[in-house]
């Protein structure tokens, strides 16, 4: 079974019993966060954890999910694939999950930050829509049409 | 009009209205799938964008095509498909359209075209105690290995069998089966084993290559640090039940329910270097040990030769002993005799009305 963007809350559940005070991974992410939260007051750096990277128990994930919970902002991302980027309960402590093209999950990264970076209008992609608009409005001048009846 | 072979994958991307944006959401996959920090995204994305596809010649020698299914049973669909945009899979024997002549010809205008730049896969071993074991169009894989070897940048053995000899190789090793690195001497080769590797782990090293235009760091029997780098067991989310003493005595009792440990049960995860434990298997669902199995060691060398899969490592292999004495007798012997040690063993559990142990799991 796998993970899907529409199931997120339902992920997979194993038939092995761990109890809360067998799980050894949980409580020092969140010190790790928490020393990440003081760095971004102090010097305003960003820290980027990459779930994918520790070894968890079954269950882990989920449990690290819930703790941090789910806070003011909620956002989707449209690119090779759905990406959904919360912010937690702690602001300043992001959930970024990227899932492919099958709603598979790619990868997922605990961001603590003001705003994780691929939220941003990326500089390329400014200078290309400056490039499109400027052509839309040539065209549209040449068919006397104004952009905003397109 | 620009061909895509003389194009940087940025350029390719674009032409195919990937934003800058998702091409950072791919950098990010990318670098999480190659076990890399996050801080590094910005560098992989630069480096990506600028790198261009690299020919790639894929050879089967005496293998089950276990490497290639895991490779393209990959979920993370995206990523694949882009590193595959990403390079020009110029030779597969079982992924091509063409057969026969029409294949070889493909592989040697590959190799002409990219001389001392393309990158050569094998998986499988290779047989030298008669080339007719395992030929391709008339060819014995030794003399085709030879022939693709030379014009390539880097080799990389994907699998046990290509990157230590596997399965074929195990005793008796009725081929004579050897790796890659035991023929080719003059050319960097990455081992990339496992019984089948890690589908993120193949993709990854391909990556690399693509991403930094160099092979990763290898450890002492060339394996990529950064998937090799850390024993099963330093990464086994039960490792603290091993520090406790908490051993699961049999595959059903109180200990198993638990999830402690599996040592006893013959896990040979404390000499064993893969990334199971943190990439994890089908799409990062589940790996052997989180299923309940003992890890069996498939990316160490003559994995299937180390004393039974269900005996803890510091157990004395008894089987071994009489397995050397028989095997004087003869092979045939030898089976004949094993099996019915193992068949009097469950006899005289049956008898016993005892559970089914790691004993009678033992062959």
């Amino acid at each position: 079974m796998t993970e899907t963007a529409t199931h997120l809350s339902d992920a997979v559940k194993f038939n092995i019993q761990i109890g809360d005070e067998l799980t050894h991974n949980v409580k020092p992410l969140l010190h790790e966060i928490k020393h990440a939260l003081d760095n971004l007051i102090e010097t305003g750096a960003t820290t980027v954890i990459d779930l994918r990277s520790i070894p968890l128990a079954p269950g882990e994930e989920d449990k690290i999910l819930n703790t941090l919970g789910q806070g003011e902002v909620q956002a989707q991302l449209n690119a090779l694939g759905l990406s959904e980027i919360i912010e937690t309960r702690y602001p300043g402590v992001w959930i970024v999950t990227h899932y492919n093209d099958e709603q598979h999950v790619t990868s997922r990264f605990i961001e603590v930050t003001t705003m994780p970076g691929i939220l941003c209008s990326q500089t390329e992609d400014v200078m290309e829509a400056c490039s499109r608009l400027t052509l839309d409005l040539r065209d549209d001048k040449e068919t006397n049409v104004s952009p905003s009846e397109n | 009009m620009t061909n895509n072979k003389d194009k940087t994958l940025g350029e390719i991307l674009r032409d195919q209205g990937v934003s800058r944006r998702s091409f950072l959401k791919y950098c990010a996959a990318t670098a999480s799938m190659m076990a890399l920090s996050p801080a590094l995204i910005p560098k992989i994305a630069h480096a990506l964008e600028n790198a261009k596809r690299p020919s790639v010649i894929w050879l089967s020698f005496q293998e089950c095509t276990g490497c290639t299914e895991s490779l393209t049973r990959a979920h993370t669909a995206t990523i694949e498909s882009l590193i595959f945009d990403a390079i020009s899979l110029d030779y597969h024997h079982t992924l091509q359209a063409a057969s026969g002549h029409a294949a070889e010809e493909a592989r040697e205008e590959a190799m002409k075209e990219n001389f001392g730049k393309y990158l050569l896969i094998v998986d499988g071993s290779i047989p030298l105690d008669n080339p007719g074991y395992s030929t391709i169009a008339g060819i014995s894989n030794y003399d085709m290995l030879i022939e693709s070897a030379k014009g390539a940048a880097a080799i990389v053995a994907i699998g046990t069998c290509a990157a230590f000899g596997g399965l074929p190789h195990a005793n008796p090793n009725p081929t004579g089966a050897v790796s890659v690195s035991d023929i080719i001497k003059d050319k960097p080769i990455i081992n990339v084993p496992g019984c089948p590797p890690i589908p993120v782990v193949i993709t990854g090293v391909l990556t690399h290559f693509l991403t930094f235009g160099s092979i990763p760091e290898l450890d002492h029997i060339g394996r990529p640090k950064v998937f090799y780098g850390q024993s099963i067991h330093d990464r086994c989310y039960r490792r603290p039940f091993y520090d406790k003493g908490l051993f699961a005595e049999t595959f059903d009792d109180e200990g198993a329910r638990k999830g402690w440990c599996l040592y006893k049960l013959g896990c040979k995860g404390p000499t064993t270097y893969n990334a199971c434990a943190t990439t994890k298997w089908n799409d990062g669902t589940s790996w052997p040990i989180e299923a309940g199995h003992p890890c069996l060691g498939c990316s160490e060398p003559d994995f299937w030769d180390g004393g039974g899969f269900y005996k803890s490592l510091s157990m004395p292999t008894e089987n071994i002993t009489q397995t050397v004495i028989y095997t004087a007798a003869g092979a045939i012997a030898a089976g004949v005799a094993l099996g019915a040690m193992n068949k009097a063993r469950k006899n005289n559990a049956v008898a016993a009305h005892s559970k089914t142990g790691v004993d009678d799991l033992e062959k």
